[in-house]
């Protein structure tokens, strides 16, 4: 990463820790489900009156559920580098948490190096420019030794 | 169920970019659908509208839109929006309507009128809606239905042939049918030929937005009596909501459930399996379905959900033509989505007019040999999903 500022491209849902970033999340103090996005004031499991939750940091590594690209610019509220560059996205369950989280997959990647059942890592790359500030947001990428 | 209501008829305005007010539609739908059940408009005691987002306030308050535009006559009136499912909610609020006893007839009406391109959301900076933060990092509609295709080829051995045979079957039953917005056949190699959306999904996967309208008159037995003497009946709507873990990636949510303090549950299956409860029936019982091929893979997810093969058998199942109007089980004899693209609050109401002409008889070209039970399901964003269930 640059000397550019860099900021998150929506506030509080993950760390910036440009080595090993995590994703932000809750977990309830009662019954230990865990909520990404944190946007819980009552617990959501039917069986569980809890409204204390902790702070936690997802898991940063987990298995490629499904994977898939956009070939074609998507909509705004998206902001596109120009000229627009295909992507790679994947699906990715955690292990410890028992989640599934999209995500883009890191520029370079493209669909045909990615399979069902691959460990891939959370890492941050740049979504879009504003001024000289890189607007962070996570990704995935295939964790090292797999590849 | 303490009993049946029966569907006395139906209509629809044909789909299309026709570029009108969905008023138009849904009054064309409705006048079609009282004509063919003989039921005058004076006569309809209750109006329920599937709601359109599109269409500012009119849309909002769809069943007074329609009410108003076709005469006031004093009738109750009822709004439903449940995203895909609105059509099929709106038919549950008339049916109860019809089972508690407080009306004999009902008509029900779901139009819409759609933009070009991506349907996108409210502009701004707005990270608390799901449907916002997906978009602004890229992921669209088809990205979804693409993570369930792969998921099929890298789990079940699914193909690309297997994908442009769903769309190839869907486009020649949709080719019959009047209502249809594409009429036209295509080969496998035109589908391979179609620009790559969203890997494995291409262009002729992936369902248009359309205008249109469809409308049903529904009734008690008592009054259908009168009438009909071999009537099509409602055996069941299911509009359940997900189980707490919902353990698939949906629309238009980042993150399924956590399923780390319980078990995880499939939405799309309970969504069936609700509607064979009520109707005291099963999948082997079923003729022909209507199923929600927002992109031609879907098809396969569909037949597994309803049970019509086991999971991971739907490719054989397709391979075996048993899913084409001759087969064993027809799916989409009405040319789905493929043929329609989706007018949202019409879309489930326009599943089960068809299910209504299949099981009558008068399917034409597309008509499924001796049709006796019919199912429809789809699904829409947060957590809406429905299957109606129709029989003679």
């Amino acid at each position: 990463m640059s000397t550019a500022n860099r900021a998150p491209a929506i506030e509080g849902w993950f760390t910036l820790d440009a080595e090993r970033p995590h994703l932000l999340g809750l977990r309830c103090a009662n019954c230990g489900t865990y909520f990404f996005p944190r946007q819980v004031s009552f617990c959501r499991n039917p069986d569980c009156s809890g409204t204390e939750f902790e702070d936690v940091e997802l898991s940063r590594t987990g298995r490629i559920w499904s994977y898939t690209n956009a070939c074609y610019e998507p909509p705004e509220p998206f902001v596109a580098p120009k000229p627009f560059e295909p992507f790679a996205i994947a699906a990715v369950e955690l292990e410890r948490e028992k989640m599934i989280v999209l995500g883009q997959v890191v520029a370079g990647i493209g669909v045909e190096a990615l399979e069902v059942g691959m460990p891939m890592e959370l890492v941050l790359e740049t979504l879009y420019r504003e001024g000289d500030t890189e607007k962070l947001i996570w990704k995935w990428k295939p964790v090292e030794s797999s590849r | 169920m303490s009993g049946d209501v029966v569907v006395l008829g139906v209509g629809m305005h044909p789909w299309g970019k026709w570029g009108r007010n969905f008023v138009e539609y849904g009054v064309h739908a409705a006048r079609a659908a009282l004509a063919d059940a003989g039921v005058g408009w004076r006569d309809v005691q209750y109006v329920s509208g599937a709601a359109t987002m599109r269409c500012g306030y009119p849309g909002y308050v769809a069943g007074a839109t329609f009410a108003q535009a076709l005469g006031w006559q004093g009738a109750e009136v009822n709004t439903s929006y449940a995203a895909c499912a609105s059509g099929s909610q709106a038919l549950a609020a008339a049916r109860a309507k019809i089972l508690s006893g407080q009306c004999e007839v009902a008509l029900v009406v779901g139009a819409d009128t759609t933009p070009k391109g991506f349907l996108a959301p409210a502009k701004g900076y707005r990270p608390e809606d799901p449907d916002w933060v997906r978009f602004h990092i890229g992921i669209t509609n088809p990205t979804y239905f693409a993570l369930y295709a792969r998921r099929r080829m890298d789990l079940y051995g699914a193909t690309e042939q297997d994908f442009a045979a769903v769309k190839v079957k869907n486009a020649a039953h949709g080719a019959e049918n009047p209502n249809a917005r594409y009429r036209k056949r295509f080969t496998a190699d035109e589908v391979f030929a179609s620009a790559m959306v969203a890997d494995p999904l291409r262009l002729l996967h992936v369902c248009a937005t359309s205008d249109g309208g469809a409308a049903i008159v529904i009734s008690s037995t008592e009054y259908a009596r009168r009438r009909t003497k071999n009537p099509v009946r409602i055996a069941a709507i299911s509009t359940v909501t997900p189980r707490f873990a919902s353990g698939e990636v949906e629309m238009p949510d980042i993150a399924t459930d956590s399923a780390a303090a319980t078990q995880a549950h499939s939405f799309r299956t309970s969504i069936a399996a609700k509607a064979y409860e009520e109707a005291a029936l099963g999948p082997e019982d079923v003729s022909v379905a209507e199923v929600y091929d927002l992109a031609s893979p879907m098809e396969l997810d569909w037949c597994e959900y309803l049970g019509l093969c086991k999971p991971g058998e739907a490719e054989q199942l397709l391979r075996s033509g048993a899913t084409q109007i001759s087969g064993r089980i027809p799916v989409n004899p009405s040319g789905g989505l493929a043929c329609f693209g989706e007018a949202v609050p019409a879309q489930a109401l326009a599943q089960v007019c068809e299910l209504t002409w299949q099981l009558r008889g008068q399917g034409g070209a597309r008509q499924v040999e001796g049709a006796r039970v019919g199912i429809t399901a789809n699904q829409g964003l947060f957590g809406h999903g429905s299957s109606v269930i129709l029989r003679r």
